[in-house]
């Protein structure tokens, strides 16, 4: 089967519903084996203690709202590009959850910062770059709920994607640079744990796990997505024969 | 396991990661149901696309 | 007189004229700067240390309430319509039209910050400095709002969406430009590098804005 055919929605729900078992059991699997790594064979951190085990889902989380920027990005181009009728959907349907797992990111990262650094929150170059990544999400998905019609609103969407996708290394740079210069020479060991062999393993197991989850997700959410534009066609359909077109 | 002195904040992440994947859960299914409803509530009405009418 | 030459002409007219919103935003600038004395007091030490970081958010503040004028009103009364017809590159017309907003919003802000920064207590030396800073940094601020603006042509009601979708693809102009501005301050960073990356944002931002302006009005208002 060429790539191109997947273009066409309804073979992709039948695809989707090949794949979804899989998926899922995929999930299961590799959160089982990656939660026991994280707690029963990764060491407590000589820094950190046990508070380390947070990094399992912070950096996953830090990931995913990454690969989800990626996504749609990528879809955009489908979009703007070559027009692919799935392309707007791809784009819509990963925006909530690159914004969701971002928003775990953040969490994650608050309660791992005040056992480690004394505080909740610490404007450092990471989480920064991180919240402005949120707060570009929460615009995007914003647009798209602004905008009635599904074309116009994936076409909007789409330069604002690419756009984002541009700015999110500028945004990235110019942020270190702010924390550099507001550093003080302070006793903050902000600095990332040595990763070890004993930590790193159960790490890329938990990162391949919620990247499975994301995937899961992320299938099913466009299924849904396109089961939604059929309900809105026929809806429009439903009108115009009401008004005896 | 002993989870050290900030055992609150490691059980309170990972909860907090849980109730999100949790939502994203149950949005995926709840959703799925929805718009499977609708789609057979239009289709006893009568209204069908056009490429499922033609078969 | 070319298309686009009147086109800029047209648009600072427009600007200067009653209900033009042109000097609205020095005054909203003015506003601005007032207001924050009043939030953190009026500690001179304390207003010069954080002197370049408020004019530089009063500019951005001011620049993005005024970017509804930038678009908005052309697609209400139909000369939009005209614009996308016209034979100059709808690239260009809505990077003469920024330039014009610039011109008439931003430089205004450009001219009046040496005085704010009197308000400010911040020193001679450092007030040009900041001014420089500004005045590179200022049309960053409007190529940037340029995409939010034709992006929020394409809805029907923008309301906060515009600012909310802008504010974030500024940061880096932001710091920057606050970091060139600190520059005659002693506990900042050399002035080179900081002003030079300005410089940069602001010819990338003149390049990229026209191009994501119009491919949302060319693909999003159908």
């Amino acid at each position: 089967m060429e790539w191109i055919a997947l273009a066409n929605p309804s073979r992709f729900l039948g695809l989707a519903e090949r794949l979804l078992p899989w998926l899922v059991g995929a999930t299961a699997l590799a959160f089982a084996a990656g939660l026991y790594a994280a707690f029963f064979v990764a060491p407590e951190d000589y820094q950190q203690g046990q508070t380390v085990r947070i990094m399992f889902i912070h950096v996953p989380g830090a990931w995913l709202g990454m690969l989800g920027w990626a996504i749609m990005s990528v879809a955009a181009l489908g979009t703007l590009v070559w027009r692919h009728p799935l392309a707007d959907v791809a784009q819509k349907t990963a925006a909530p959850l690159g914004a969701a797992f971002t928003f775990v990111c953040l969490i994650t990262g608050a309660l791992w910062g005040r056992p480690m650094w004394g505080t909740y929150w610490v404007w450092d170059a990471r989480l920064t770059s991180v919240l402005v990544l949120f707060l570009m999400y929460l615009g995007l998905i914003a647009l798209w709920r602004a905008i009635e019609d599904p074309s116009r609103a994936a076409r909007a969407a789409a330069v604002l994607t690419l756009v984002g996708a541009i700015n999110l290394p500028i945004i990235k740079f110019s942020v270190d640079w702010w924390n550099t210069l507001h550093q003080p020479a302070s006793l903050l060991r902000l600095g990332t744990p040595t990763i070890h062999p004993a930590i790193l393993v159960p790490l890329l197991i938990m990162v391949v796990a919620f990247t499975l989850l994301f995937f899961t997700l992320y299938v099913s959410a466009m299924r849904n997505e396109i089961l939604r534009r059929r309900v809105r066609t026929l809806r429009l359909l439903q009108a115009q024969a009401a008004r005896g077109f | 396991m002993n989870l050290g002195p900030y055992a609150a904040f490691i059980v309170a992440a990972y909860s907090l990661t849980l109730a999100v994947v949790a939502v994203l859960i149950a949005w995926v299914l709840l959703d799925y149901r929805a718009q499977q409803k609708i789609l057979a509530d239009l289709e006893a009405r009568g209204m069908a696309r056009r490429s499922e009418v033609s078969r | 007189m070319t298309a686009l030459a009147a086109l800029l002409v047209r648009d600072m007219r427009l600007a200067v004229r009653v209900g033009g919103g042109a000097l609205m935003g020095v005054l909203f600038f003015l506003l601005v700067v007032t207001m924050v004395p009043f939030g953190v007091g009026p500690d001179l030490k304390l207003l010069a240390r954080i002197g370049p970081a408020i004019l530089w958010i009063g500019a951005l503040l001011a620049t993005l309430f005024g970017l509804d004028r930038l678009l908005a009103a052309d697609h209400d009364d139909g000369s939009l319509d005209l614009i996308l017809m016209s034979r100059a590159p709808l690239e260009l017309a809505v990077a003469t039209k920024a330039i014009a907003h610039w011109l008439t919003t931003g430089l205004p802000l450009v001219i009046a910050a040496p005085l704010l920064g009197i308000f400010l207590n911040i020193d001679g030396p450092a007030i040009a400095v900041v001014a420089l800073a500004l005045l590179v940094g200022t049309p960053a601020l409007t190529f940037i709002g340029l995409i939010g603006a034709a992006l929020a042509v394409a809805l029907e009601r923008g309301g906060l969406l515009l600012p909310v979708l802008v504010l974030p693809l500024t940061v880096p102009v932001l710091v920057f430009g606050i970091s060139a501005g600190d520059a005659a301050m002693a506990h900042a960073a050399p002035f080179g590098p900081a002003f030079l990356i300005l410089v940069a944002l602001t010819l990338m931002s003149v390049v990229v804005g026209p191009f994501a302006a119009a491919a949302v009005l060319r693909h999003g208002l159908d």
